[in-house]
């Protein structure tokens, strides 16, 4: 019999579940986000090479750095969904792709944005710049995949292949400060080693690593949480749960 | 705070339209991102609700036809 269940009760139970998480990680995600965005931004010191300027890591540091991490997870949930035929694995290709190319678009604009004041041009074809632009267009590939076919499940395969093959890109991005002359720095947090920063710009800047941490985790929730509802659309179960959706919403309107 | 006064502030040493240009285009971004996760819930919500209709529908001309 559990075998039989087990299938359908599945993303029921994941849905409920996400739905316990989803309020706690949003509202811990927007305190965390803007304690250090308010920290980097007023109270923490100006550098004192590059002034002001400077505040913008407060924001490319974080996205650039879940930007690599969320396409680890993506490949991650591309590999579970091939190999163990978890449809669950596949849908959350559909909740983290999009929040991992937001975070991919916001690092290359925000390094742009710094590096026009500090390198003196918006953009340069070197190797950390490129190779982040690639990351963005695999995120874009792996959406794109994903809802290109009528067969939601051919879909969500030839997506995840891509998004196995594009990894392969994450330790050249990583690595591309150090195998090539670039213009960009080094990294400047690494796990082993005290980083070459004041203490005074490096615990905003850790906060705010956090806030976008939490946001991706709450948003990634939100939108698995959405796919689960529309994969399952003609189940009793998710007619339940719309039913009392629609309930609340009426209940609203009169009592306004 | 390290910033004297609100001018101060919004001048960012001379790197205002720099800073705020890329806390902006973060923060719209973000923003996108939020609202159309709320959306898609929404538009689920109203596919369902015209699909309930539908079925009502049917199921109410077939006691007409019987």
């Amino acid at each position: 019999m559990w075998r039989w269940l087990h299938p359908y009760a599945k993303p029921e139970v994941v849905y409920h579940l996400l739905g316990r998480w989803q309020p706690w990680l949003s509202i811990t995600a927007a305190l965390t986000l803007g304690l250090g965005i308010v920290w980097g931004l007023v109270f923490a010191p100006a550098d004192y090479q590059q002034g002001d300027s400077y505040r913008i890591i407060f924001v490319h540091v974080p996205t650039a750095m879940f930007s690599m991490s969320l396409y680890i997870a993506l490949a991650i949930a591309a590999f579970v969904g091939r190999v163990w035929q978890l449809k669950m694995a596949d849908w959350g290709l559909a909740a983290i792709a999009p929040v991992g190319l937001t975070f991919t678009f916001i690092s290359l604009v925000t390094g742009a944005i710094w590096g026009k004041p500090m390198w003196g041009t918006w953009w340069e074809w070197d190797a950390r710049l490129t190779s982040q632009l690639i990351l963005f267009f695999l995120y874009v590939g792996v959406l794109a995949l994903y809802h290109a076919f009528s067969d939601q499940r051919n879909g969500a395969k030839a997506a995840g292949i891509l998004a196995m093959v594009g990894v392969i890109n994450i330790p050249i991005i990583r690595y591309s400060v150090e195998w090539w002359n670039t213009l960009h720095q080094g990294a400047t947090l690494t796990v082993f080693e005290r980083p070459p920063m004041a203490t005074s710009m490096l615990i905003p800047l850790l906060v705010s690593i956090l806030g976008f941490g939490l946001l991706a985790g709450a948003l990634i929730v939100q939108r698995m949480r959405n796919e689960i509802l529309r994969q399952e659309l003609r189940r009793p179960w998710v007619k339940h749960v719309l039913n009392q959706d629609r309930a609340t919403e009426l209940s609203k309107t009169e009592q306004a | 705070m390290v910033f004297d006064n609100l001018q101060a502030f919004i001048a960012m040493g001379g790197y205002g339209f720099y800073v705020w240009l890329a806390f902006g285009i973060s923060f719209a971004a973000i923003a996108v991102l939020v609202i159309s996760g709320l959306t898609a819930r929404r538009k689920l919500q109203r596919e369902f609700v015209k699909e309930q209709r539908r079925q009502e529908r049917l199921a109410q001309r077939k006691r007409e036809v019987s």
